[in-house]
Order: structure tokens, then C-alpha cells, then sequence
């Protein structure tokens, strides 16, 4: 038989996780630390601890004793959701074996192989994988910093600035300008910031029907853009204007005491602005070492990082090639270094990579969209392989249909994150 | 039974073949460029393309061929177009091969480009100068269709020619059982394997023809094997 490059790479995967398996350890059993309980972290953690049934000791590091899921946040702005319907402890992890520890990551030792807690403590790890999600990257909005986050909320991180951004939008005067300053690529989410642009529609079409919303976006296009400007106009006629690249949605600044937005050299006053800045790996990664820019380079058959190898990435914080940071994505992405992991330190089989992802929205009521598509591992990066996406036009029944989906991916998702069925 | 069991072999070794990479899975950015250097007498790609005497190339994977405004395309690349032709991999990688096959009053005057890796090496070029699926998930794979390669098990059904014989009758409708291409092309006499990719090109609506489209999306694996056994040996 000729060998193709996937079974290539499945069988010397097998071969190396066979090599690693004479590794007996002298002081007890191989040590995990997964840093980031999110979509990547916990999903990881979680398989890891599941499937060695013991054999290996997995810590989690988390600072938030409740997780709130940046997916589906949107529905929360739009009323379809309630806060707490997005929050989820991790007592279903702890209970599944993973030793969960609230505390931030503050430092990476890679040739010392520990991480430092801001409680004091060292930890030490044999495979270290860092699931950190995003940060800012700063200076990227003109007028804008941390600093100016609650006058100007970017809501792009679940939980305590989510609240912020629907309570500004609630106080909203009648008639009210509702401003979103959309990222450049690459960021968390394609379609998130539109589908946060259908959601303040949806509730100013109910509450506050006069109010427009203006979005400076630095991109010609985006992600579902025709199946987003579709819905606008049917269910939102007159209330959206979308500034793109070609009309100056580039060259943005603003001014968070004042709250005006400057789009291409025109001020405007507004009365909620969401400024959802540049992204870039969340700070552990790049004080850990492993990034190239802003983003933490990784191979596409485990995860691994292109600067260590006992060092894995995962979800929005990696570089992997052509799969959009999602929670889908994450989760995805952490099956496979999982089952790496698990082979490397224990000698269990390691099969070849395969990742898929599928983003939901919601436009209005019942009116669900989505794009996906699998990904296979190449020697260069993560290469998308088949896709599909809702298209214009759609019935209302399909429409519908792909919303009901969509709630039942968000309780499957989590249940396979946290171990707690929904 | 002798020809039976011969043809069984036969199936087996073409099985044998078409499960082995029929082509590169990917290309190689930096030869691609050296590639392009072909097609710069009249087309631009990058920052700052125009048109020139054929179309700039950026934005090309997922457009609808001659679907840009401000140039002037050809009445068969517009009817192309009209029929539902767009630019992705495989498409491309056919047209570049021959670009008369796709568009036979073409202006581009290229003879193609028979090495399938100088293809793919093209094909990954170009394709950096269009949507990046991180970015915009329905973007165009840049994974050179490794899996849209028909599955080693359908290509090693051996079909029945006799079932094949009567499943003809819906296709000889069009095209005549004599192989005259007159109008509606020939489907005799080809070799098996071919035919079956081609048919579960139709059926998985890679290829574009609506009616071809429709039979085919009816037609199981057994019966497309069965039809590909029967129009290899025919001849009236």
C-alpha cells in the first residue's frame, strides 16, 4: 500500500504516541494544566480527564467561578435570553475529576514546565494547554482603551460588560443613535458583530422603533453579509446603516466623554457606541512565549505550538489557518489535542485530526441562519475542505428550523464543555 | 463468467489506482507565482489590479464566471456565466487545463496547462488573493478537494451490465447509443471509472447541467456502477 498523507500522518501519529508510551514517570502520574476554561480549555480538560479515567491529573485554571458564554450573548441583548441562562459553574468538571483552580495564570516557566498563579502558587505540567480566548489589541480605535469600557462597552467578552451594553441600550432616549465600531480581521466570531447589529434592532423595533444604528466597519464585507442585509431590510427597513471600507468605515475615531463617533473626518453624537476593537491572543499566550505577532502559531494535526511542543493552543487565542474563531471551532479544535495529549502521555491511540465548525445567527424571531464547514490537517495549516451556508430567500419554516438547531447546539455544546447536561 | 471475473479484476485495479491521491492536495504558493508569470501578458492579481486585457483576478474564488461589470467578457463566458459557472479549485483547475473546454469562444488564447501540479502550484497563488475562510467561513476551501474525491468504495462497485442495459433507456432519450456527440455529447465507450466520477459529479451538483443534475441525483451508486458497465462495451 502507498501511503497517502492522511494515513501518513495517522500512523506516524501512532508511531509517536507508541514511543512516548515507555515514559514512566517517577513521582506519579503525568500532570495537565489547561489554562482558560472556555470553549477550548474546558472541552480539553474535561476529554482528558473522561477518557485516561484517571491516569492522568488535569488542572484547570479559571479566575471566574461562573462562565458566561460570549455565544449566544447577542440573544441576551435581544431579550431572547436571560443572563443566567448563559452562566455555567464548573462543578460538573470538578465532579468529573478535573482539579478546577480559580485563580489567574499570571507567568509560563517552559523550561522549568511550571505556571505561576497570581495566588503565589507555582504549578507544574508535563503538557501545558493554553486556552486563553482574546484580548485588545491596544490603540486599535482611535480615543478608545480599557479605560473607556464602561462608557464604551465592547461586549465581546461574556458576562459583566454583556449586561453593561443591554442596559445602555434599554436607557436609550426615544429616537435614540446606537453606534457599533466593528473589528478588522481576524477576530472572534464572524458573524457575531452583525448578528449583535439584528439583535438592538430587534429591541428597538419593540421599544424604541425611531432609534437608528450606524456600524463603521474597517471591512468591504463580512461573513453571512447577504443573508444579514437581507433580514435588515425585511425586518429592520430604514433602521441599519452599515459604513464599510469603501465609504470611509476605516478611518474611525472616538471620544468616550463626549460620546461622538468620527467616521471618514464626520462627527456624530451618539447615545450607545459598542466599540469592538482589534483582537489579539489572550496575554498568557504571549507571555507563555508561543506567539508570533498576534496570534499563537500551531501545527494543524494536534494543536501544538510551533515554539514548544509540550505547549498546545486553543480556540480564538491559535493561528491554525483557515477555521473561524468560534466556540465551535474551540471545541472542536480541543478533541484533538485531547486525544494527542492523552496519547503522548499514556500511550492511548491517537487518531487523526478532523475539525469542523458551524456558526449560528439570529436575525429575528425565529429566523436563524448558518455557515460551517469541515477542515482537515495539512503539513502547512487546518484547510477548509466542504462548506455550506443558509441561503437568501430561504422559508420561514427553514428559517425556523435552523433557529430551534441552534438552541439545541447551544445546550449540547455546553453539556460537552461542562459535563452537565443542560 | 470468465469476462465477468476478468472485468471484477479489472474494477479492482482501477479501484486500486483511483484510491491513491489523484492529485496534489496542495500547491506550492512560490512555483504558483512562477506559474502566473504565463498569464501577466494580461492579467493582474494584488493590491492595486486592473482590469487589462483579461480581468483582474482578485475576489475570483466563489465568483460567478464573467460576473464583474466594468469588463467587457466574451458572449461565451457571459453565457458561462449565465449557466451557473463559478470559479473555485476544481473548476479552475479544469479550465486552466483547457480553457476551450469550458468556454470553447473564449478570447483568452491560452493553449492551458497540462501538469496537474503547475495547476494546483496556479490554483494556490490565486487563491490567496480571495476571501480567507477564517475570516468569512463561507469562503471557498483552500484544501485542494482531497475529500471531494469520490470515495474508494464507490469507485470499486462493479456494476451489472445487464441492469445497466435497462437503466439506459432514460439516458439514450438524449444521447444516442450509437456515440454520436452531434449537439449532446457521447457517453460510449468510456472507461468506467470516468463515467462514474462524472456522474457523481452531476449528482453532487459539481458539474453544472440541470438535467444532467436531476437524472443523476436519482441514480443510487449501484445503478451509476451499472450504467458505467454497460456504456463501456457499447457499440451498435
Amino acid at each position: 500500500m502507498t501511503l497517502n498523507r492522511r494515513t501518513f500522518l495517522g500512523t506516524s501519529a501512532v508511531a509517536a504516541a507508541s514511543l512516548a508510551a515507555p515514559m514512566v514517570r517517577a513521582q506519579g502520574k503525568p500532570r495537565v494544566v489547561v489554562v482558560g476554561g472556555g470553549a477550548g480549555g474546558a472541552t480539553a480538560a474535561r476529554y482528558i480527564a473522561k477518557d485516561s479515567k484517571g491516569d492522568i491529573d488535569v488542572m484547570l485554571i479559571e479566575p471566574t467561578r461562573t462562565y458566561y458564554t460570549c455565544f449566544f450573548s447577542n440573544l441576551y441583548i435581544g431579550g431572547f435570553k436571560e443572563i443566567d441562562d448563559l452562566g455555567h459553574s464548573y462543578g460538573g468538571l470538578a465532579a468529573g475529576g478535573v482539579n478546577v483552580v480559580h485563580d489567574w495564570a499570571v507567568g509560563v516557566d517552559r523550561d522549568g514546565k511550571t505556571v505561576a498563579l497570581a495566588g503565589g502558587a507555582d504549578v507544574a505540567y508535563d503538557k501545558l494547554i493554553l486556552s486563553p480566548g482574546i484580548d485588545f489589541v491596544e490603540g486599535s480605535v482611535e480615543g478608545w482603551d480599557l479605560n473607556a469600557q464602561n462608557a464604551m462597552p465592547h461586549a465581546y467578552k461574556g458576562g459583566s460588560q454583556t449586561e453593561l451594553l443591554k442596559a445602555q441600550l434599554a436607557a436609550m432616549p426615544e429616537g435614540g443613535i446606537f453606534a457599533m465600531v466593528a473589528p478588522p480581521n481576524p477576530y472572534r466570531c464572524p458573524p457575531g458583530p452583525y448578528e449583535r447589529v439584528s439583535m438592538v434592532a430587534h429591541y428597538l423595533k419593540l421599544n424604541n422603533p425611531t432609534a437608528k444604528i450606524i456600524v463603521a466597519d474597517p471591512k468591504p464585507k463580512f461573513s453571512k453579509m447577504s443573508l444579514f442585509e437581507e433580514g435588515w431590510n425585511t425586518h429592520y427597513a430604514g433602521m441599519v446603516d452599515w459604513i464599510g471600507e469603501d465609504f470611509g468605515g476605516n478611518v474611525v475615531s472616538v471620544d468616550p466623554a463626549a460620546m461622538t463617533v468620527s467616521i471618514d473626518g464626520e462627527d456624530t453624537s451618539v447615545d450607545v457606541c459598542n466599540v469592538i476593537p482589534a483582537m489579539k491572543a489572550g496575554r498568557i499566550a504571549e507571555m507563555a512565549g508561543v506567539t508570533e505577532g498576534n496570534w499563537a502559531p500551531v501545527n494543524a494535526a494536534d494543536m501544538s505550538s510551533k515554539t514548544d511542543p509540550d505547549v498546545y493552543v486553543l480556540g480564538d487565542a491559535s493561528q491554525q489557518g483557515d477555521m473561524p474563531k468560534s466556540g465551535f471551532s474551540a471545541n472542536s479544535q480541543a478533541k484533538v489535542c485531547a486525544n494527542a495529549v492523552r496519547g503522548a502521555l499514556t500511550g492511548s491511540k491517537v487518531f487523526p485530526a478532523k475539525y469542523s465548525n458551524t456558526c449560528w445567527s439570529l436575525i429575528e424571531t425565529n429566523d436563524g441562519v448558518k455557515v460551517g464547514a469541515t477542515y482537515e490537517a495539512t503539513e502547512e495549516k487546518i484547510a477548509k475542505v466542504d462548506g455550506f451556508i443558509s441561503q437568501t430567500g430561504e422559508s420561514a419554516d427553514v428559517r425556523k428550523a435552523t433557529y430551534e438547531e441552534s438552541e439545541g447546539w447551544y445546550a449540547g455544546i455546553t453539556a460537552d464543555m461542562f459535563g452537565v447536561e443542560a | 463468467m470468465a469476462t465477468r471475473a476478468a472485468r471484477y479484476l479489472v474494477s479492482l485495479a482501477c479501484a486500486a489506482l483511483m484510491a491513491l491521491p489523484v492529485r496534489a492536495e496542495t500547491g506550492d504558493v512560490a512555483a504558483g507565482e512562477k506559474v502566473f508569470q504565463q498569464c501577466k501578458g494580461c492579467h493582474q492579481v494584488g493590491s492595486g489590479a486592473t482590469h487589462r486585457i483579461g480581468p483582474h483576478l482578485n475576489g475570483l474564488f466563489g465568483r460567478k464566471a464573467a460576473s464583474l461589470d466594468d469588463f467587457a467578457y466574451s458572449k461565451s463566458f457571459r453565457r458561462a456565466g449565465a449557466g451557473g459557472l463559478e470559479w473555485h479549485a476544481d473548476t479552475l483547475d479544469v479550465f486552466l487545463e483547457n480553457p476551450r473546454s469550458m468556454t470553447s469562444g473564449t478570447r483568452m488564447s491560452f493553449r492551458g496547462i497540462k501538469d496537474a501540479q503547475e495547476r494546483a502550484n496556479l490554483i494556490v497563488f490565486l487563491r490567496q488573493f480571495s476571501d480567507n475562510p477564517a475570516d468569512i467561513p463561507e469562503a471557498d476551501p483552500t484544501a485542494q478537494g482531497a475529500d471531494h474525491d469520490l470515495d474508494p468504495a464507490i469507485l470499486a462497485l462493479v456494476g451489472d451490465p445487464e441492469y445497466g442495459a435497462y437503466l439506459s433507456g432514460e439516458c439514450t432519450t438524449c444521447h444516442q447509443a450509437g456515440g454520436t456527440d452531434a449537439g449532446i455529447p457521447s457517453i460510449t465507450l468510456w472507461p468506467e471509472e470516468q463515467f462514474v466520477t462524472a456522474m457523481h459529479a452531476y449528482k453532487n451538483k459539481q458539474r453544472n447541467h440541470p438535467v444532467m443534475q436531476m437524472i443523476a441525483g436519482r441514480l443510487g451508486d449501484e445503478e451509476i456502477a451499472a450504467l458505467a458497465a454497460y456504456f463501456k462495451d457499447l457499440t451498435n
